[in-house]
C-alpha cells in the first residue's frame, strides 16, 4: 500500500517491543527469494566442480580433454585457467580455489564443469584421467601433534604462577576429554550466480555472510579491480558462521565461467558436495591441570586446547584465540596457563560456526568444575559460585582485561531460585536410587562471551539510508540477513530515529556497491554495529531536516520534535512525508551514509593483552538429562534459561536465537557426529547419517526468559546486547547433565569419562567405564 | 495405454506428456514451473524442506491429504493424484491459510528456508487428525528440520493450528476436486516412453505380472522412498521402471483371528495404527521408522524387497516368523522371510517375480513380542541395532523364542545360538546372561558411522536383558521415548 493509515500514539516497530521477522509473511508463502529461487536465464551454465579423492597426494596427472568433449559441456577450468590469484583465503593466501599440484583433503576442488544442466556436467566431470601419487595423511589432533603439524604456531597465555600455585594446592587433578566437530547443517547450502555485465564485470548472488570478502577475493581470482565486482545476498536459509570464508571459492568459480563464458553461471552444491567441500566447527582434545583448595576455590589452573584446524588456516588463528579468551568463561583464575596449538590435518579446512571456538574454551572449563566438585564431594554449583569473577576484585580476566559488567553471579541466583534447582537435585538423586535402568541428572552453567570482534579493525560497519520525497525510506546497510533477524532490528533503529512507522522503511539487499568495505557478519555484532551505523545515517538526515525545519519555519532546533509519523514545528505539526517533501523542494540532501567503529577496543594480540570486547553477554541454563544404562539411548527433558540480552531491541526476535542457539548446542552436543574414515573420507555427508535435533528432541520442559534487568553498562545500540553467539553454550548444561547422569550408575563414587558428541555409544561406553572403574576401586580396597 | 499423465492441481486436471520419468516432483516445481516455493535442503528425504502434499480420493468421496518429499517422488507418481504445494495455500484475495497465519503468530520463521515445508506437514495435518497433542506433533513434524529456530515456535504454530478451528478453501472446494480425482481414477494403465526411459503403472497384479515377464530388468517402484535416493543420489539412470501404486489388491492388510496379511503396497502410515493396536511395539517401530512424509510414501513391501541390511521392519517380522509370498507369471511360493535374505544386497528373488504380501501371526495371549530400536537420534534416524523378541513361554520356561536383529551381520539374522541357549530353559536372568555371551557367537558386526561393532554387539546383548527385565519387572522404568507395550506412557517422552 502507497499511504498506510500512519500510527500516531506510537510508531510500529518501536524498539523493545516484541516484532516479528520482516520476511514473516513472505516465508510462509514462499514468496521469499533465495538465490536458487531466482529465474534461470534461458542461457544459464550450471557448474559442478570435480573433487579430490584422496586426503593427501600429488597429482600426477589431470587430463579434462575428454571432459570438454561430451555434449552440453561448456567449459572446463582448472588452476591454469585463473587469471588472477588461485586462491579465496580470508587471511592467509592458502585456499586454493583449484588444486594445483597436490591435495589435502579428500573433497577438494580439482576442477570445474560448465555445461547446460548440472547432471550434465556431473557426468562429464567424471571423464576426467586424475591420478595420484599418495602421501600419508594426518587425520587427527594426536597424529598432527605428533608430526608437528600445525597450520599457525601455537600460542600460550600465562598470567601469575600456574606451576608454582599447582604444585602448592591442596587438590589437585587432571582430566582429557574431546569435543567433536559440528557440520552448521544450514538448510540452504552454498550457491552462487554470476552474471556477466560489461567492461568485464561480473554481478554475483552468493549466499554469503561476508559479500565484501567475497568481492575482494574474487577480483583478486579474476585479476580485475575490485569495483568491477559485485556481489548481492537479500538473504541465506542459514549460515550460522559456515557461510562466513567459505563461499568465496564458489563465488569465484562461477564468476570465472560468467566472464569467460559471457553466459550467467549457478554453483549450487548438493547437500552431499556442501557437507564434503566446506568447513565445520573445530573439534578439540582439551586437557587441564588444576590445583584447588578444600572449599574448592582454584588456585592454580592449566589447559592446553588442541584444535583440528584441517589443510589451511582459514579463520583457525581468530578461533583458537577465542577459545583461549573463554577457557575462563566466568571465573578467576589467579594463576592460569592457557596453551594453543593449531593442528594441520588433511581434512576439509574447520572454519567460524557460532561461538567461533569460545564453546570449546567453555567446555573445558564447565567440565572442570564438575570434576572439581566431584572430588571434593560438592555440588557443582558451589564450585562454580565461589570460582566466579568479583566485581570490584579478582576481576581481570587472563588476558588483562577488567571486566565492568560482571552480572554472572544475579543470573545464576536468579536461575537457581526460578528452575527449583536444588530441590530438583535431590529428587534426581531419589529418583536414581529407585530406578535401575534409567538415571537422571541435572547441571546448572553459566555463560560469559566476549563481544566484538577480536580482529580490532572489523569492528566497524555502514550503512546508506535514502529517504524518498513521499517519505519512505530505503535502508542498507553491510550486515546480511540469515535468518537472525538483523534487518527486522535495524529496521527498528531506523523507524525510531526518524519516528516513522517501520513499514516505511525498505529493507535492501546486503550488496557491495552500496555499502563497501563491510565486515562479516558474524561474532554476534550484526545489529550492534549496523544498528549503530543506520542509526548514525538516521541522525544525519534527521538533523538535516532539522536545520531545514529551523530555518523554514524560524523557529529554534528546540521547538523541533519528531512526533509518531509527524514533526512538531513550533505551534504547528506536519506529516513526516510533508517536511521531507518541503526539505526536498528546498535542495535538501535526503541521502546519507552512516558510519560506527566500536569504541574502547583495543588489543596487543602479542601479549594477549588488552581490551578486545567491548562488553560481556552473560546467561545460564539448568538442563534435566536421563539415560538408558542398558543403551546408551538419552534425551535432555527439561531446560531453564536466564539469558541477558541487555535491554532487548526485540524480545521476540532475541527469544528465537536463545531457543535456537540452545538446541544447536544441544545437538553439537550430543546426536551430531562427524565421521572420518580412516583414509580421510567424510562419512557422515546427509541428513540420512548426520543428526541435528529433530522436533522431538527438543527437551517437553523448555522455560527461557530474558534476564529482566539486563541493561548494557556500555553505549551500545539502545542498551541492548548481542544475542546471536552467547546462547549456544548454554547447552554445555546438557552435556553436564548427562555426565551427572552417567555418574549416578556408580552412586557418583566415579567421574565419568565422557566425550562429545555424547551418543548413545559414548554413553554406554561411560556406563560401562563407571562400572570397571568401581569395580577396581572396590578390588584394590579389598587387597 | 496412456502416455501422459494426468494430475489435480490448483483446482484442475493437468496433463503432461513427454516427461522424463525419473524427474522429480520438486525438479518439476522448481525449474519448469517456476514454482520455488518448494525448496531442496537434502534431495534424500531426510529435511523436509521439500514437503509438498499429495491428496488422494478415498472411497466414502472425501480426499485424504498426505505430506510427501517431493525430492524423491518421481513425477509421474502424481499421475491420478492431487498436488498441493505452499503457493496453493494463500487464497486467493491475499488471505493466509490458518496454519500460515499460526506461524507467522508464533514467530516460527528464522532464516525460512525449511518453512514452506512445515507449512505444508502442518497443512496436511490439518485436514488429517489435527491433533494438538505434543506427542502427535513430533511425529508429523520429524521428518521436517530446522536449524535455526529449536521448534518451540513451531511447536506452538502446530498447536494454534490445530485448535483454532478454522475451515480453509480446501474444505469449500474438497467435493470439485474429489470429482476430479475420481475421473482419473478411472485412467488405464500409463505406460511412458520418452528419452529412452520407460515406466509403466499397471492397475492390476495381471498386468504387473506380464509386464515383468517382458522387462525382467525392470525397476519395481512402489513409495519411492529408497529407489528416489537412486536418482537423486547416487546418478543412476533408470530405464525401465513399472509402478505398482495404482493396483488397489496390493494395498489390502488384512487381520484374522489367526493371521496378519499385507500387500506389498500398504504403506507405513495405511498399516501403523492396525498394527500398532495388534503390536504395540510394533506400532512404536513404525512410528520411530523415518517420518510421516516417509512413511505416507514407503511400503512394507518395499523394506523387505530392497533387502537392507538394516532393513527397518524384517527383523520385527523375522521375529513374528513371517511368510513372505512371490509372486510370478507363473504363479506364487510362500517362503519364511528369513530366507528371503540371502546375503548382503543378495535376496530369494527370482527373474520376474515380485513380493506381493507378507504376513505373520495374530497376537496371542501366551506370546509376548518387544522390539526396540537404536539410533543416534530417536526420530528420522537409521537403526545401529534393531532387535526383536518373541517369547512363548510354558509357565516360566521358555517353549519358543525368536530373537532376529537388524544391523549386526548383512542382513536381518536370527541369534541362532542365543536362542538355543534359551528354548527349554527357565526364563531367569542366569539363562539370559547365558544367552547373551551366546550372541557372541551369533554376529559379528561391522564399525560404520553409524557405531562401532563394540557398540552394536555389547547394546544388543543389553536389549535381550531390556527384554527380560521388561517381562519380569513390569513396573521399571525401561524406556525413554513412546508409549510402553502395557499402554502406560513413559516419564520421559
Amino acid at each position: 500500500m502507497r499511504n498506510p493509515v500512519s500510527s500516531e500514539t506510537e510508531i510500529r516497530g518501536k524498539i523493545h517491543k516484541p516484532l516479528i521477522h520482516d520476511s514473516a509473511i513472505k516465508q510462509v508463502t514462499g514468496e521469499a527469494t533465495y538465490i536458487d529461487d531466482i529465474r534461470e536465464p534461458k542461457d544459464m551454465l550450471h557448474l559442478y566442480v570435480a573433487q579430490s579423492s584422496k586426503a593427501h597426494a600429488k597429482i600426477t596427472r589431470l587430463d579434462v580433454s575428454a571432459v570438454r568433449e561430451v555434449p552440453g559441456v561448456a567449459a572446463v577450468y582448472t588452476a591454469e585457467d585463473v587469471p588472477g590469484v588461485n586462491d579465496a583465503s580470508p587471511v592467509l593466501g592458502d585456499d586454493p580455489v583449484f588444486a594445483e599440484d597436490l591435495v589435502e583433503y579428500v573433497g577438494q576442488s580439482l576442477f570445474l564443469v560448465a555445461a547446460n544442466t548440472i547432471e550434465q556436467a556431473r557426468a562429464a566431470a567424471s571423464m576426467a584421467v586424475v591420478e595420484y601419487e599418495e602421501l600419508e595423511p594426518i587425520l587427527t589432533v594426536e597424529q598432527a601433534i605428533s608430526a608437528d603439524s600445525f597450520v599457525l604456531p601455537s600460542r600460550h597465555l600465562v598470567r601469575g604462577e600456574p606451576q608454582n600455585a599447582l604444585k602448592k594446592a591442596e587438590n589437585r587433578l587432571q582430566g582429557r576429554f574431546e569435543i567433536g566437530g559440528q557440520d552448521h547443517f544450514y538448510l540452504e547450502g552454498h550457491i552462487s550466480i554470476a552474471t556477466p555485465r560489461e567492461d568485464g564485470d561480473v554481478h554475483i548472488h552468493c549466499s554469503t555472510q561476508h559479500p565484501t570478502e567475497v568481492q575482494h577475493n574474487v577480483a583478486k581470482f579474476l585479476d580485475v579491480p575490485d569495483h568491477s565486482v559485485t556481489v548481492e545476498v537479500r538473504r541465506m536459509g542459514g549460515g550460522f558462521g559456515g557461510k562466513e570464508t567459505q563461499g568465496a571459492w564458489f563465488a569465484a568459480m562461477a564468476a570465472l565461467v560468467a566472464t569467460k563464458t559471457g553466459r550467467p553461471a549457478k554453483l549450487r552444491l548438493d547437500r552431499d558436495d556442501d557437507m564434503i567441500m566446506t568447513g565445520k566447527r573445530h573439534d578439540f582434545v582439551i586437557q587441564y591441570d588444576v590445583g584447588f583448595n578444600e572449599e574448592g576455590r582454584i588456585d592454580g589452573v592449566e589447559f592446553v586446547f588442541s584444535s583440528r584446524c584441517g589443510r589451511s588456516a582459514d579463520l583457525s588463528a581468530a578461533i583458537n584465540d577465542r577459545t583461549i579468551f573463554h577457557a575462563d568463561n566466568c571465573y578467576y583464575f589467579e594463576n592460569v596457563s592457557i596453551i594453543s596449538h593449531r593442528c594441520k590435518t588433511h581434512t576439509v579446512s574447520n572454519t567460524a560456526f557460532r561461538g567461533f571456538g569460545g564453546p570449546q574454551g567453555m567446555i573445558g572449563v564447565e567440565r572442570m568444575m564438575d570434576e572439581i566438585a566431584h572430588e571434593i564431594g560438592k555440588d557443582p554449583l558451589h564450585i562454580r559460585k565461589i570460582n566466579l569473577y568479583g566485581k570490584t576484585d579478582r576481576n581481570v580476566t587472563p588476558y588483562h582485561m577488567e571486566i565492568e559488567d560482571n552480572i554472572a553471579a544475579e543470573i545464576i541466583a536468579d536461575l537457581e531460585k526460578k528452575a527449583d534447582y536444588a530441590a530438583r537435585r535431590d529428587a534426581i538423586r531419589a529418583f536414581n536410587k529407585a530406578s535401575p535402568y534409567l538415571k537422571k541428572g541435572i547441571a546448572l552453567t553459566p555463560v560469559k562471551f566476549g563481544i566484538s570482534f577480536t580482529t580490532t579493525f572489523l569492528n566497524q560497519a555502514g550503512a546508506l539510508l535514502h529517504v524518498y520525497t513521499d517519505g519512505s525510506v530505503m535502508l542498507n546497510h553491510g550486515g546480511t540477513e540469515m535468518g537472525q533477524g538483523l534487518f527486522v532490528k535495524v529496521a527498528q533503529v531506523v523507524a525510531e530515529e526518524l519516528q516513522i512507522d517501520i513499514e516505511r522503511v525498505k529493507i535492501t539487499s546486503t550488496t557491495t556497491d552500496k555499502v563497501p568495505n563491510t565486515s562479516a557478519t558474524a561474532a554476534s555484532s550484526g545489529s550492534d554495529m549496523n544498528g549503530k551505523a543506520a542509526q548514525a545515517a538516521a541522525r544525519t538526515i534527521k538533523e538535516r531536516l532539522i536545520d531545514f525545519a529551523s530555518d523554514h519555519y524560524k523557529v529554534p532546533a528546540s521547538a523541533i520534535t519528531f512526533l509518531p509519523n509527524r514533526i512538531r514545528i513550533g505551534e504547528e505539526t506536519i506529516t513526516f512525508a510533508e517536511l521531507v517533501q518541503q526539505a526536498y523542494f528546498n535542495r535538501i540532501s535526503l541521502s546519507a551514509t552512516g558510519y560506527y567503529r566500536t569504541p574502547k577496543i583495543h588489543y596487543d594480540a602479542e601479549n594477549y593483552s588488552g581490551r578486545p570486547f567491548y562488553y560481556f553477554a552473560y546467561g545460564a541454563a539448568v538442563s534435566e538429562a536421563v539415560i538408558d544404562t542398558l543403551t546408551g539411548e538419552n534425551k535432555i527433558t527439561r531446560v531453564d534459561i536466564i539469558h541477558d540480552t541487555g535491554k532487548s531491541l526485540n524480545p521476540t526476535i532475541d527469544l528465537g536465537q536463545i531457543e535456537g542457539g540452545f538446541i544447536q548446542g544441544m545437538g553439537w552436543l550430543t546426536t551430531e557426529e562427524l565421521v572420518f574414515d580412516g583414509a580421510g573420507n567424510l562419512r557422515t555427508h546427509a541428513p540420512s547419517t548426520y543428526k541435528i535435533p529433530a522436533c522431538s528432541d527438543r527437551p517437553e520442559i523448555f522455560n527461557m526468559e530474558i534476564y529482566d534487568a539486563g541493561e548494557n553498562v556500555e553505549n551500545s545500540i539502545h542498551k541492548s546486547k548481542a544475542v546471536g553467539e552467547p546462547p549456544f553454550m548454554l547447552a554445555i548444561s546438557a552435556f553436564n547433565a548427562l555426565t551427572d547422569a552417567v555418574g549416578s550408575v556408580v552412586d557418583y563414587q566415579v567421574f565419568p569419562s565422557l566425550d562429545a558428541p555424547a551418543t548413545p555409544e559414548r554413553i554406554l561406553t561411560a556406563v560401562q567405564d563407571v562400572r570397571e572403574k568401581q569395580a577396581g576401586y572396590r578390588r584394590q580396597a579389598a587387597e | 495405454m496412456r502416455n501422459t499423465i494426468r494430475f489435480v492441481h490448483k483446482g484442475q486436471i493437468r496433463e503432461l506428456e513427454a516427461i522424463d520419468p525419473t524427474q522429480t516432483v520438486l525438479n518439476f516445481l522448481r525449474y519448469e514451473d517456476a514454482l520455488t516455493g518448494t525448496k531442496e535442503g537434502c534431495a534424500e528425504g531426510d529435511c523436509g524442506a521439500c514437503t509438498v502434499v499429495l491428496g488422494d480420493r478415498m472411497e466414502d468421496g472425501t480426499i485424504r491429504y498426505q505430506a510427501v518429499n517431493a525430492c524423491i517422488q518421481f513425477l509421474p507418481m502424481l499421475d491420478g493424484r492431487e498436488l498441493i504445494t505452499v503457493e496453493d495455500l494463500q487464497s486467493s484475495d491475499g488471505t493466509l491459510h490458518p496454519v500460515q497465519q499460526a506461524m507467522i503468530g508464533s514467530n516460527a520463521t528464522q532464516c525460512g528456508f525449511c518453512t514452506p515445508g512445515f507449512v505444508m506437514s502442518l497443512f496436511a495435518e490439518k485436514h488429517g487428525r489435527n491433533s494438538a497433542n505434543r506427542q502427535d506433533i513430533n511425529n508429523v513434524l520429524a521428518g521436517n528440520l530446522c536449524r535455526c529456530t529449536g521448534y518451540g515456535t513451531i511447536i506452538d504454530a502446530a498447536e494454534k493450528s490445530a485448535e483454532d478451528g478454522l475451515q480453509d478453501s480446501f474444505h469449500k472446494t474438497e467435493k470439485a476436486r474429489a470429482a476430479l480425482l475420481e475421473t482419473l481414477g478411472a485412467d488405464p494403465m500409463l505406460s511412458l516412453d520418452c528419452q529412452d526411459k520407460q515406466y509403466y503403472a499397471p492397475t492390476t497384479v495381471e498386468e504387473f505380472s506380464h509386464l515383468l515377464k517382458d522387462h525382467p530388468d525392470a525397476v519395481i517402484l512402489a513409495g519411492a522412498t529408497d529407489i528416489g535416493l537412486w536418482v537423486t543420489k547416487q546418478h543412476r539412470r533408470l530405464e525401465t521402471i513399472i509402478y505398482l501404486g495404482r493396483i488397489k489388491s496390493l494395498k489390502s492388510l488384512d487381520v484374522t483371528n489367526d493371521k496378519v496379511t499385507i500387500g506389498a503396497g500398504v504403506t507405513y502410515s495405511d498399516a501403523w495404527q492396525t498394527l500398532g493396536g495388534l503390536y504395540p511395539d510394533l506400532g512404536e517401530l513404525i512410528r520411530r521408522i523415518a517420518s510421516t512424509q516417509i512413511r505416507n510414501s514407503g511400503t512394507i513391501g518395499g523394506n523387505i524387497a530392497n533387502g537392507s541390511p538394516i532393513g527397518d521392519t524384517p527383523p520385527a517380522l523375522i521375529a513374528l516368523d513371517a511368510t513372505l509370498t512371490l509372486t510370478g507369471a507363473k504363479g506364487s511360493r510362500n517362503i519364511p522371510l528369513e530366507d528371503f535374505f540371502i546375503d548382503y544386497g543378495k535376496q530369494d528373488l527370482k527373474p520376474g517375480e515380485f513380493v506381493e504380501k507378507v504376513s505373520f501371526p495374530s497376537p496371542s495371549q501366551d506370546r509376548t513380542f518387544r522390539t526396540y530400536k537404536l539410533s543416534k537420534r530417536f526420530d528420522q534416524d537409521i537403526s545401529a541395532v534393531c532387535g526383536a523378541f518373541n517369547l512363548t513361554l510354558d509357565g516360566n520356561t521358555v517353549k519358543d523364542i525368536r530373537i532376529c536383529y537388524g544391523g549386526m551381520a548383512g542382513t536381518p539374522l536370527r541369534a541362532g545360538k542365543a536362542e538355543t541357549a534359551l528354548t527349554g530353559k527357565d526364563w531367569t536372568l542366569d539363562t539370559v546372561q547365558n544367552a547373551m555371551q551366546a550372541m557372541e557367537e551369533d554376529y559379528s558386526p561391522l564399525t560404520d558411522m553409524r557405531a562401532s561393532r563394540e557398540y552394536r554387539l555389547s547394546a544388543a546383548q543389553n536389549l535381550l536383558l531390556k527384554f527380560f527385565i521388561e517381562t519380569t519387572e513390569p513396573e521399571a522404568e525401561t524406556r525413554l521415548v513412546g508409549d510402553l507395550p502395557s499402554g502406560r506412557e513413559t516419564a520421559h517422552a
